[in-house]
């Protein structure tokens, strides 16, 4: 059938004058994501508003906090430090090589990520206590090398590094699949071995994502709380860390001291977010 | 000299087989053959970057199909480059004499005597970011031969340059080859450019490989 010609013939959006807007895109966009900003923005509002720079003082002269602080620090760079060493070289083998057990490995390496962290405090607790044999982890290491691990600093340390090794690991995997493999090859033609093609080659450019992997393993021991409650328990001046002592103070009524504590590590973890995002890797994932 | 003997490999979808050939000491070999035929797979297993699952590898009398990468002494320029991102151009070409602890007067001798044959005398102090394409296959390239290997493998080394870079690029490519006396394979899929400089031409299709 031939079309009707009585139909006006067809015109042009710019004949009729019509302009589009690109107002409802951005309206619709910027909306939906601004709900989340919005919580976030008014759950800090609210602590600030909660507590007074005299309060903020107050708490943060008290010496348990000071303490804590101070263990914080040190147990985060600790743990941070000791999961770069172990990610580095972790992350390399999953993204370079196909090898029998690998998906098995990757999937060990997640299970620190998906595991509730009261579960991993338990696990930790449990293989240090666990007779085998007459052979107790954490008696051995107490009384044959002086060095005791449950509910003191070293299995603060240990909690955190658990979790935060794992992201570390998926931060360097990442860095290492963004690498091209091909300049390791051709190192090795020019007569690298497999570890001089490493060490010479490939780690000089992956340093963004070691310094990344770095401030997201302090980020995450920084906010690991479960674990270090369970294995390291809660003691003052001994064991606490910030986390400990929001959970601390709340338990106690302490909501001022609680809320201080807060604010002090919403702090700490916007300057290493800032950190991450000037070294500006795109590794945030 | 590089030698193949019934060679046999097999890559993901496809399968090379029975593959033999020659070339002498000295001789400019250009292979050719259609994209994704396996071309790049041959030159990876001649260097050792790809094991193979049949057949023997020899360079110079030498049986080397076991042995590793950094022994088989092969200079090699794949088709990405493959360039260090952290190194200077410079660092590219003295990379594999320090691995080789040469004494550091002869490695500034051999740096300054490559950058003036392959006309990047002006570049050494650069990072590889921002040089053009010839640029970048000359660093390559000097790179590669550096270490005055007597064997030489290029993947398709001038298909990503303009015309007029090719053009250039052919003739350093015949002058550095026959100046230095070392053994080239060459990938190419222009007739144009095998015309310009092999001795020998070899010609993968299916999988077989004839001479013509």
């Amino acid at each position: 059938m031939i079309e009707s010609s009585d139909e006006a013939p067809r015109r042009s959006s710019r004949e009729m004058g019509r302009r589009r807007s690109e107002a409802p895109f951005f309206l619709v966009m910027g909306g939906i994501s601004s709900s989340f900003i919005f919580l976030i923005v008014l759950l800090l509002a609210a602590d600030m508003r909660f507590t007074s720079v005299g309060e903020f003082k107050a708490a943060l002269l008290k010496p348990e906090i000071q303490a804590a602080f101070r263990l914080t620090i040190l147990s985060c760079t600790v743990a941070a430090l000791l999961s770069i060493w172990v990610a580095t070289p972790l992350g390399y083998l999953l993204a370079r090589y196909r090898f029998p057990g690998r998906l098995l490995i990757d999937t060990i390496v997640d299970i620190p990520i998906v595991l509730p962290p009261l579960v991993l405090g338990l696990s930790l607790l449990i293989l240090f206590h666990q007779p085998v044999g007459g052979f107790v982890l954490d008696q051995w290491l107490r009384d044959r090398l002086g060095f005791q691990v449950t509910f003191s600093w070293p299995a603060v340390v240990l909690a955190q590094f658990s979790v935060a090794c794992a992201f570390a690991v998926r931060t360097m995997r990442v860095t290492f699949d963004q690498i091209n493999p091909r300049s390791e090859d051709v190192a090795r033609t020019l007569g690298c071995t497999r570890g001089q093609a490493f060490m010479q080659v490939a780690l000089p450019q992956a340093w963004r994502g070691m310094i990344a992997a770095t401030t997201i393993a302090w980020a995450r021991a920084l906010g690991e709380f479960g674990p270090i409650l369970v294995f390291a328990g809660a003691t003052r001046m001994r064991t606490e860390v910030l986390s400990t002592t929001v959970f601390l103070e709340l338990s106690i009524g302490n909501l001022d001291a609680a809320v201080a504590v807060s604010l002090l590590m919403v702090a700490m973890a916007v300057v290493v977010l800032v950190v991450l995002r000037l070294l500006g890797t795109g590794l945030t994932s | 000299m590089i030698e193949l003997r019934d060679v046999h490999i097999r890559a993901g979808q496809f399968e090379l087989a029975n593959l033999s050939f020659l070339v002498d000491a000295g001789q400019y070999a250009v292979l050719m053959g259609r994209t994704g035929r396996g071309k790049t797979t041959i030159l990876e297993s001649i260097c050792g970057l790809r094991r193979i699952d049949g057949g023997a590898i020899l360079i110079h009398d030498t049986d080397v199909t076991d042995w590793s990468p950094a022994d088989r002494e092969i200079g090699y320029v794949p088709q990405d480059l493959a360039l260090f991102p952290t190194f200077t151009v410079a660092e590219h070409l003295q990379f594999a004499l320090r691995l080789r602890r040469q004494p550091a007067r002869q490695i500034e001798e051999r740096t300054k005597e490559l950058a003036q044959l392959l006309g990047i005398s002006h570049l050494l102090t650069r990072r590889i970011q921002g040089l053009s394409g010839g640029e970048s296959q000359r660093v390559a390239l000097g790179r590669a031969l550096s270490f005055h290997p007597s064997v030489l493998l290029l993947d398709e080394p001038l298909s990503a340059l303009d015309e007029a870079t090719r053009n250039e690029m052919q003739a350093l490519l015949r002058r550095v080859t026959r100046e230095s006396g070392v053994t080239t394979l060459h990938i190419t899929h222009s007739a144009d450019e095998a015309e310009a400089l092999a001795d020998r031409f070899f010609h993968l299709h299916d999988g077989k490989l004839t001479e013509r």
